[in-house]
């Protein structure tokens, strides 16, 4: 391989990682926004919170930080399902989910924050696994295992959730909750517990991502705000509540990211993002697998 | 003018690959009385949300007052002297009633009047119109916090107040007493002395038969009968249609 | 009160708040004073989109350093003069909301306020970018030696500046308030459909108010370079802006002019206060609770309490 393919070609494994694990921190949105129609822009705070359990873990007790994140995601569970509560009674119920929902949902993320400002600092935190400094070489193509293992467990995660929400009478309510709660409720289903769960689950999955964050880069409490761009552009590209659709997206963005990285510079890669998210709301609102 | 004030020909709307409307001709004459009816899910509120541009019609044109609507944002329309009233009441929730009112007044009246009103003359005559309904004693109060049967009239209100040449009346009187359909009823029927043509959609038979000078049927999406009420509401579909209800 | 009127008791008022430079020398004050000023317009402008339309801008902060950074360029270019500063930002800012608002106000209503959110963290990856304005690592925008009407320093004139645009703002947001646009983008923010159906324009409304909110944000950030003497991107950018321009007018009320004001009055001077004894990020903390609280305990604000026990006073 000449040394341009090779540029050109790891850079699309690059993309295909990084999207892997941008699908993980979508997921969560795609189900909220796209299915409950819950406009959780606070779903970034919640990744940091995953990342900085997962840190603190791993710092302290030398705990590998996604494993760590998967037996903690029950916690993730409860405090989403808890939000939610509060969001319905305060907001939802009385109809002002547009304009003082959004502000809730602002104020949420933006005291998160700063929470771990004041507990953590400003300064970069990493993590330290056994597997981040290695690299896995075929031919000029490189792996490296901080991207390749975040990318297998997020595709279980993804594919599970996708086969959950398809297969099962509660995946079948969660897709119909937003469409026709009376028809729920005719059925004997309380559509407030339906939602309550899946934004729950949506949290859980933000638990994840977070432990994979820290093991690729440096986490620092503000970076949450930069991925707010991202998990909506992949959500709204890939069409809003379609999990199949959301990993196009991520796969998408993620290509997108990688290539503008290698090509222009990393410092623009955050511009990415947000161009795609315009273009997409400017030109094909219904995403691109939509009509 | 000679012609019909509103002409709709061949107007068909599909919701992914569920016909809501197949190929609707429909038209009412200036000042005339029209009855429409149907079940529910016939495609009554599709056809009024495609001529007042709530939705866009996938073919066929619309023609009111001699100029195709079809391609129009809604606003533009009512601007035209094309006015609705919607099933469930959507008042301006946070302002008094008075003020519910001023929107059509100031934004659709006064957008096609030659002469402008002032905001004194805006109060004026949305005092005027509330006390055609029957509301003005309340003017002053939050449109939010009315009775079920005040937001119909407000709904009605707020329609008149746009000055249109048509109103369209989405099913007001469902769920309301004998007597409140009978307020409602003469509030419409009073129309007829101003001009104003009125369609009204309406589930209330009695209503209907006694407001009609003329009688559609939509069912699943097509126009069955169309033409003097007494003999529409004989026709053998028409009854299948609604007993089958 | 007509709007003339208006115009000339907020103008008086804001003469008399210039006119105490020559009584007190001791210069924090200005300085205070100057940045809780910049809060009253800055929650004054995200009133008109918020309050009056009903649609959130997260993108406050992305306007104010529009502002700013077109300042900057201006220095930079020709050493321009403050007043070329202010209308020129005033109106790149109005030029940014008038594209986001075309963009996507034709949408839902998130789409707008994601896309505002996400507005701010692209202008900033752009500005740290450019090193014609100093890059990441800012640029330096000296003071000019010579202060004009006889004032004694340069932060007298900036704060002079900033007490006539914050009158500038509240007479704006008054006029469209009482105006017939004011009615339109009430009947918006109350219902859209049944606004468009009574024959409002609705999309031309939102995007009228989008500009002139935005634009405003924009003329608060014109002074801000030579405030500090010193921009760097995550000063302009600061998210503190983009908090309080929310939390401010939920605070004290949205329904009208009056609540921004008592918010941006009552939460700037607090933070003023707290920033000296404490910290800057209990600061925000604090902010950022009240947020919640309000929004969550007191939807309608310090105005909404006002009403009531008007209200019940009355009855």
């Amino acid at each position: 391989m000449d040394s341009t393919t090779a540029l050109f070609a790891n850079a699309i494994v690059a993309g295909l990682l990084l999207g892997g694990f941008y699908a993980a921190m979508s997921v969560g949105v795609s189900i909220s926004f796209g299915m409950l129609d819950v406009v959780n822009i606070a779903h970034p705070a919640f990744i940091l919170l995953g990342s900085y359990i997962a840190y603190t873990m791993n710092d302290r007790l030398g705990l590998d930080p996604i494993a760590v994140s998967v037996v903690l995601s029950p916690l993730f569970f409860v405090l989403g399902a808890g939000l939610y509560r509060v969001y319905y009674l305060c907001f939802e119920q009385r109809g002002q989910e547009s304009l003082r929902g959004l502000a809730f949902f602002f104020g949420i993320l933006f005291i998160t924050e700063v929470m771990l400002v004041l507990v953590f600092g400003v300064d970069y935190r990493m993590s330290k696994t056994a597997y981040a400094d290695t690299t896995w070489r075929l031919d000029a193509l490189d792996f490296p295992m901080r991207l390749v293992v975040p990318f297998l467990v997020s595709m279980l995660m993804v594919v599970g959730l996708q086969l959950f929400l398809s297969h099962t009478f509660f995946g079948r309510a969660v897709l119909a909750v937003a469409q026709d709660p009376l028809a729920l409720r005719l059925m004997g289903v309380n559509p407030i517990r339906v939602k309550e769960r899946a934004f729950a689950l949506s949290i859980a999955t933000a638990g994840v991502a977070g432990a994979f964050l820290i093991v690729i880069q440096p986490v620092q409490p503000a970076i949450g705000r930069e991925y707010i761009g991202l998990v909506f552009a992949v959500c709204v590209l890939g069409g809003m509540g379609s999990i199949w659709g959301t990993l196009l997206g991520a796969f998408v963005l993620g290509l997108a990211e990688s290539f503008t990285s290698t090509f222009f510079g990393p410092s623009w890669a955050p511009a990415v993002s947000f161009g795609l998210l315009l273009a997409t709301l400017a030109f094909r609102p219904a995403g691109l697998l939509g009509r | 003018m000679a012609g019909p004030l509103l002409e709709v020909r061949g107007v068909t709307k599909n919701f992914g690959g569920f016909n809501a409307l197949e190929d609707i001709d429909f038209e009412v004459q200036p000042g005339e009385r029209v009855g429409l009816i149907g079940p529910n899910g016939s495609g009554k509120s599709t056809l009024v949300n495609c001529i007042c541009g709530s939705l866009r019609n996938d073919a066929g044109s619309i023609r009111f007052d001699g100029q195709e609507i079809g391609t129009q944002p809604a606003h533009r329309r009512i601007r035209l002297g094309l006015a609705r009233s919607f099933q469930i009441p959507r008042p301006f929730a946070s302002m008094s009633v008075l003020d519910n009112l001023r929107v059509p007044l100031l934004y659709a009246a006064n957008a096609r009047a030659q002469k402008k009103l002032s905001h004194g003359e805006v109060a004026a005559e949305a005092l005027r119109i509330l006390e055609q309904v029957g509301l003005a004693g309340k003017a002053r109060d939050t449109s939010g916090g009315l009775t079920q049967v005040d937001m119909r009239k407000l709904e009605l209100a707020r329609a008149m107040a746009s000055k249109p040449k048509l109103l369209i009346s989405d099913e007001a009187m469902a769920g309301l007493s004998a007597s409140e359909v009978d307020e409602i009823l003469a509030l419409l029927c009073g129309l007829k002395g101003l001009g104003v043509a009125v369609v009204m959609i309406e589930h209330v038979m009695r209503a209907v038969m006694k407001f009609s000078e003329r009688l559609a049927v939509l069912v699943a999406g097509r126009k069955i009968a169309d033409g003097d009420p007494q003999a529409v509401a004989g026709i053998p579909e028409v009854v299948k249609a609604y007993l089958g209800e | 009160m007509t709007n003339r009127v208006f115009a000339a008791v907020a103008f008086a008022v804001a003469i008399a708040f210039a006119a105490v430079t020559q009584l007190i020398s001791n210069e924090y004050y200005f300085t205070a004073a100057y940045t809780v000023l910049q809060f009253v317009i800055l929650a004054t402008a995200w009133n008109i989109l918020g309050g009056y339309t009903g649609y959130v801008n997260f993108g406050s902060a992305a306007f104010f350093a529009i502002g700013a950074y077109s300042s900057v360029v201006l220095y930079n270019a020709f050493k321009a003069p403050l007043p070329v500063m202010i209308v020129a930002g005033t109106l790149i800012a109005g030029l940014a909301g008038l594209g986001l608002g075309y963009l996507t106000l034709r949408l839902r209503g998130v789409f707008f306020a994601i896309a505002s959110l996400a507005l701010a963290v692209v202008l900033y990856t752009f500005v740290v970018n450019w090193d014609y304005v100093g890059g990441a690592r800012g640029a330096y925008v000296l003071q000019p030696s010579e202060v004009p009407f006889g004032l004694p320093r340069y932060v007298h004139l900036l704060y002079i500046a900033m007490v006539l645009m914050s009158a500038l703002a509240l007479i704006v947001a008054r006029t469209i308030e009482t105006s017939t646009l004011g009615r339109g983008l009430a009947a918006i923010r109350d219902d859209e459909l049944a606004a468009e159906c009574s024959g409002v324009p609705t999309l031309r409304l939102k995007i009228v108010s989008a500009s002139v909110s935005c634009a405003l944000m924009g003329m608060a950030g014109t002074t801000f370079p030579y405030f500090l003497s010193y921009v760097e991107p995550s000063s302009a950018f600061n998210l503190s802006y983009a908090v309080n321009s929310i939390a401010m007018p939920l605070i004290g009320g949205m329904m009208s002019w009056v609540g921004p004001l008592i918010g941006a009055v009552l939460l700037g001077s607090v933070q003023q206060l707290v920033q000296v004894t404490i910290s800057s990020a209990w600061n925000l903390l604090i902010v950022g609770v009240l947020l919640v609280a309000f929004v969550t305990l007191a939807p309608n604000g310090i105005m909404g309490w006002i009403d009531l026990w008007r209200r019940r006073g009355r009855g």
